[in-house]
């Protein structure tokens, strides 16, 4: 047999995201498929990861090379698989390797060559590289000193980023637009850096961010999973902007350009696994931005974005498989050579901390500040990017207003208010065009808010009709803000609602547009014609799970979570998960017999247990695991719903 | 959406999700409804650059949300007004992804799109010709033979052919080379059998060097033979290959005396010019994300594709072997011919809309080119 490795993240926190964990249970459990025997390694005892089940051996250890050394002493793994680990993986793997620790117990690093993951992250590497391929990049210089940064600015003048070497989530960085500000960013790039270099770059603030989740196997053969368009123009790190997938305002010309760089950089990278590609596009021309040698952040969202577990065949591609040998899971008939077709568009908004930290400095940089964040799905943008709004799960849950107030002193500099901040100057009638003009936004996402804007004061002056409400479903207006602006309590919108015959249908997810007939239970609800989701038979019972990550509420409920469907299932019950939270397993389609991928307000659970209902029974809804969240939602003025009698322990 | 016209053709579906603009304008779906599956289509409106042919060729259009403000700096007009301009008739707000599964479970269908009620639509419906029964190329084929240089612009002035006239070609051409500088060797000429053909087409060969010469699809073989071609490039284009034996006749003749390579509509015409058959596929591959193996390297490729006919394996010729497949379904995507300067492809190298991976297909056929006429 072979022993193969995988190196795990430490504990999250903002910059080590969540998402992480959640690759690595599927990574383990495809490694475990093909005969592999498994040794994970990680520090946080929050995760499935961690379980006794999901490895061979599991070692709750620091992630520091004398203890890794003793690990691979005593079990002697012929390989290490490091890209599913996020940044810190990808550290551990070139400390391993420098310390000579990989060549002294013979082990062979998986996935993504150790030159691979110096040349991405050595900004000096990455620029020959690009170069080499023929592939732009921003103009920029690569420091090691104060004075030499100093130097450079002289050259180029303000205002500048600042993106230091080897560090996740951008630690240290920024953008430079004063004297004081370059110094002192430099200053903290420099002490974040472990090889004390920052780069420092031409700033493309205001063009547009896409990027590309791309797959190669050891034969060369190349797919993208998916592409995403940043709606925060280039300037906000992208773990803290508000992401689209698909892109939105490409022509096909632009998307395979696009493409085609993407593959000829993984190509040109020899990465065996997965990728994410950065590029920022003002209109015909284009950059390369950055590129991760490894399963990322956004990896973790093009997965749930499309349903093709990106981790999953990371793993199977790094001990050999070709992408046309791996099974796709979704269709469960084609191969994972493919590229997803989404029929719905997706939204992710990050989740910010500023709710318990409300004196904190909001603006957006190229520093992560958020700690999780949601995803919606639907088939409009408009629906999508109010759905992901109601399961932010803070203030009112609208963009009507906000509870804080709209903060429109500086449109220009991205905070997390910025949405709302629109959202009111369109309301005072500011012309679309100077908003455009101040934030750089897309003034197709501009004018989709505008629609939205256009809908409220259709509501706010005209009488519901059975028309006029499906048209505010079809945007994604909630009953609660319809209830606001028609003088209604939502109660009673819901009622009208259901007199009328609205009710939302729910649509699968399935990687390929209704094209093959798919087996995932993933779905999403949206208003339209036919409804896919027809309630599960036999006994079940529906898990409430516990929404974005954020202070106070972490990973640990998403894993009681997922223990409760596994305990259901073998209980024989089916088990109905519903979570907003792309960053984790219990939105991973196999976790439960079901997945709704859904805001967890009362308005999505209660509609998710009609849908579920047969015989005016409905099905039983766990709460106890998904945190506040779920226990908030259980306490709500709908009817009644009891926990499924074998399942009362309490989580904590 | 579009204009208040009738539409009537076989209801198709496509699940790219950019390129509605090259979609439209593919003369391959003449004589479809194409319900796009992306459900959010017209984002970045309608461009000057981005046609695949003179007009729009789709009978109708089919899409969940037409966007009337569109956002690039391109273009110079919104979806809507392109359709209403060429008359076209268009539907949104519709379920889209239900039609589709619809399609998907019962095959491709006759449709119509018209303000009608549903009772006169269906009796309409039983009366219009069936698509499986028209000989579309006929509609789509170019009326002249024209030499291609440059952008589509210049061609939008030109001649196209009424319904069911196909004139003979008429412009007379100088030999290969004559443009070519002299230090240059001389521009292969490679003759484009128009039973439908994209301008991406022309343009990947002209980008590659060629003197390209679109021909009319009924040109006898021994007008082609006469104009001295280094190649010949037999195009993708709409409908039933059984229909087409006035140009699968020419085909024919001109195999293994120049050579031939075929897209889409041209792939199975060299398969039935060879005594291979075509047959119907249930709901066809319409989209830019099929895998495709070739079968001597084993490696992948993701195409664009577009058709809902396909080239049965057991009844290829001695000769001709199957080079490529698709993953999916196992279809033949491809053929070459063991003897002949002749291979084939079910896919669209040209992309246009879709993954621009197979360029490359065009370098080889100008490799076999240049080889066959040295």
């Amino acid at each position: 047999w072979k022993k193969y490795w995988l190196l795990a993240p430490a504990p999250s926190s903002s910059a080590r995201p969540p998402s992480l964990t959640t690759r690595e249970p599927k990574a383990c459990k495809a490694l475990r498929e093909e005969g592999v025997s498994v040794v994970l390694v990680n520090s946080n005892p929050a995760t499935i990861m961690t379980d006794t089940d999901i490895a061979d051996h599991v070692y709750i250890e620091p992630l520091t090379v004398e203890v890794i050394e003793r690990i691979i002493a005593k079990e002697r793994p012929q390989g290490i698989l490091p890209t599913l680990g996020g940044q810190t993986g990808l550290n551990m793997a070139v400390a391993l390797s420098d310390a000579g620790v990989l060549d002294r117990y013979n082990v062979r690093l998986l996935g993504t060559p150790l030159e691979t993951i110096r040349k991405a992250e050595d900004r000096e590497f990455f620029r020959n590289f690009l170069h080499d391929i023929g592939e732009p990049e921003p103009p920029n210089r690569t420091v090691n000193s104060m004075e030499e940064a100093l130097a450079y600015r002289e050259e180029m003048g303000l205002p500048l980023v600042v993106r230091p070497a080897y560090t996740l989530g951008g630690t240290g960085g920024g953008i430079a637009n004063t004297q004081g500000e370059f110094e002192a960013t430099v200053a903290s790039g420099l002490a974040s850096s472990p090889i004390s270099q920052v780069l420092l770059e031409r700033s493309l603030v205001g063009w547009k961010e896409i990027e590309y989740e791309v797959i190669r196997d050891g034969d060369d053969n190349c797919i993208t999973v998916c592409n995403m368009e940043n709606l925060d123009p280039m300037g906000a790190h992208t773990g803290d902007s508000i992401v689209v997938a698909p892109s939105q305002t490409l022509t096909d010309k632009e998307y395979q350009m696009l493409r085609s760089a993407s593959l000829k950089i993984i190509r040109g990278l020899g990465i065996e696994g997965g990728c994410n590609i950065q590029m920022a596009e003002p209109d015909s021309p284009y950059y390369v931005i950055e590129v991760n040698p490894r399963v990322s952040r956004s990896s973790a969202l093009a997965s749930k974005a499309t349903g093709y577990p990106i981790a999953r065949v990371s793993a199977k591609i790094a001990v050999g498989k070709r992408l046309h040998e791996i099974p796709n899971a979704v269709t469960g008939k084609t191969g994972a050579a493919f590229e997803p077709a989404l029929d719905y568009c997706v939204v992710k908004i990050p989740r910010w901390p500023f709710d318990k930290f409300p004196n904190g400095d909001r603006q957006i940089t190229t520093q992560m500040k958020a700690t999780g964040e949601v995803m919606a799905i639907d088939r409009s943008f408009e629906a999508a990017l109010q759905k992901a709004i109601r399961s932010l799960e803070i203030g009112n849950r609208t963009l009507l207003c906000h509870g804080e107030g709209p903060d429109t002193r500086n449109l220009m500099e991205p905070n997390d208010l910025r949405l709302w901040a629109l959202m009111a100057a369109l309301r005072r009638n500011t012309p679309p065009e100077e908003l455009m003009g101040k934030t750089f936004i897309d003034p197709w996402f501009i004018s989709a808010m505008q629609r939205i804007v256009n809908m409220e004061r259709r509501l706010l002056g005209e009488t519901l009709t059975p028309d006029l409400l499906y048209r505010a479903k079809r945007l994604g207006f909630s009953d609660r803000q319809v209830g606001t602006l028609a003088d209604m309590l939502p109660e009673q919108v819901r009622n009208l609602r259901h007199d009328w015959n609205l009710r939302p249908v729910y649509k699968m997810v399935d990687t390929c547009a209704a094209e093959f007939e798919a087996v995932t239970p993933y779905y999403y609800s949206t208003y339209e014609e036919e409804n896919e989701a027809l309630p599960l038979p036999g006994k079940k019972a529906i898990v409430i799970g516990s929404g974005p990550i954020r202070i106070g509420q972490g990973i640990e409920f998403d894993y009681c979570s997922v223990h409760a469907a596994w305990a259901l299932s073998q209980a024989g019950v089916s088990s109905v998960m519903i979570n907003s939270n792309p960053e984790t397993v219990s939105t991973d389609f196999d976790t439960s017999d079901r997945l709704y991928f859904e805001p967890l307000d009362e308005e999505a659970v209660r509609d998710i247990i009609d849908n579920e209902t047969v015989d005016d029974v409905p099905p039983p809804s766990v709460v106890q695991f998904g945190g506040q969240t779920a226990i908030n939602l259980s306490q709500g003025p709908g009817p009644r719903r009891s926990a499924y009698p074998g399942l009362q322990r309490r989580c904590h | 959406m579009g204009a208040l016209a009738t539409g009537h053709g076989e209801v198709v579906f496509n699940t790219s999700m950019t390129g509605y603009q090259e979609v439209l304008t593919d003369p391959s779906y003449a004589g479809q409804l194409v319900t796009l599956t992306y459900p959010l289509v017209g984002n970045y409106g309608i461009n000057p650059q981005d046609f695949e042919s003179a007009k729009i060729r789709v009978a109708g259009l089919i899409v969940r949300e037409h966007c009337d403000r569109p956002s690039h700096g391109q273009s110079d007009r919104t979806l809507d007004e392109y359709l209403k301009a060429q008359n076209i008739p268009g539907i949104c707000g519709v379920d889209t992804r239900a039609i589709t599964r619809r399609l998907r479970q019962h095959g491709v269908m006759m449709g119509l799109l018209t303000t009608e009620s549903p009772e006169a639509a269906v009796a309409q419906l039983a009366e219009m010709p069936r698509y499986d029964d028209q000989d579309l190329v006929r509609t789509v084929t170019t009326e002249a033979q024209y030499r291609w240089d440059g952008e589509p612009v210049t061609l939008e002035a030109l001649p196209l052919t009424a319904s069911g006239n196909i004139s003979r070609p008429t412009l007379v051409v100088g030999s290969p080379g004559e443009n070519s500088g002299e230090t240059q060797e001389p521009r292969p000429r490679i003759l484009v059998t128009d039973v439908g053909v994209k301008y991406n087409i022309l343009r990947l060969l002209q980008e590659r060097g060629c003197e390209v010469i679109a021909m009319p699809a009924a040109t006898s073989a021994e007008d082609m033979l006469a104009m001295n071609p280094s190649g010949i490039l037999l195009s993708p284009g709409p409908g039933d290959p059984q229909l087409l034996d006035y140009v699968v006749d020419n085909v024919r003749q001109v195999l293994g005396r120049v050579p031939v390579m075929g897209i889409c509509l041209g792939h199975q015409l060299v398969a039935r010019a060879l005594g291979g058959q075509t047959y119907k596929l249930p709901f066809g591959h319409r989209g830019g994300n099929h895998p495709v193996q070739d079968m001597s390297s084993g490696r992948v490729y993701i195409t664009a594709q577009n058709h809902g006919f396909a080239v049965d394996p057991d009844t290829l010729p001695a000769g001709l072997e199957v080079s490529h497949i698709n993953l999916n379904d196992g279809t033949v995507e491809g053929t070459r011919h063991r003897d002949m300067p002749l291979f084939t492809i079910q896919y669209h190298s040209e992309a246009s809309p879709g993954p621009r991976d197979n360029e490359y297909i065009f370098d080889q056929f100008l490799g076999m080119v240049k080889e066959f006429n040295h």
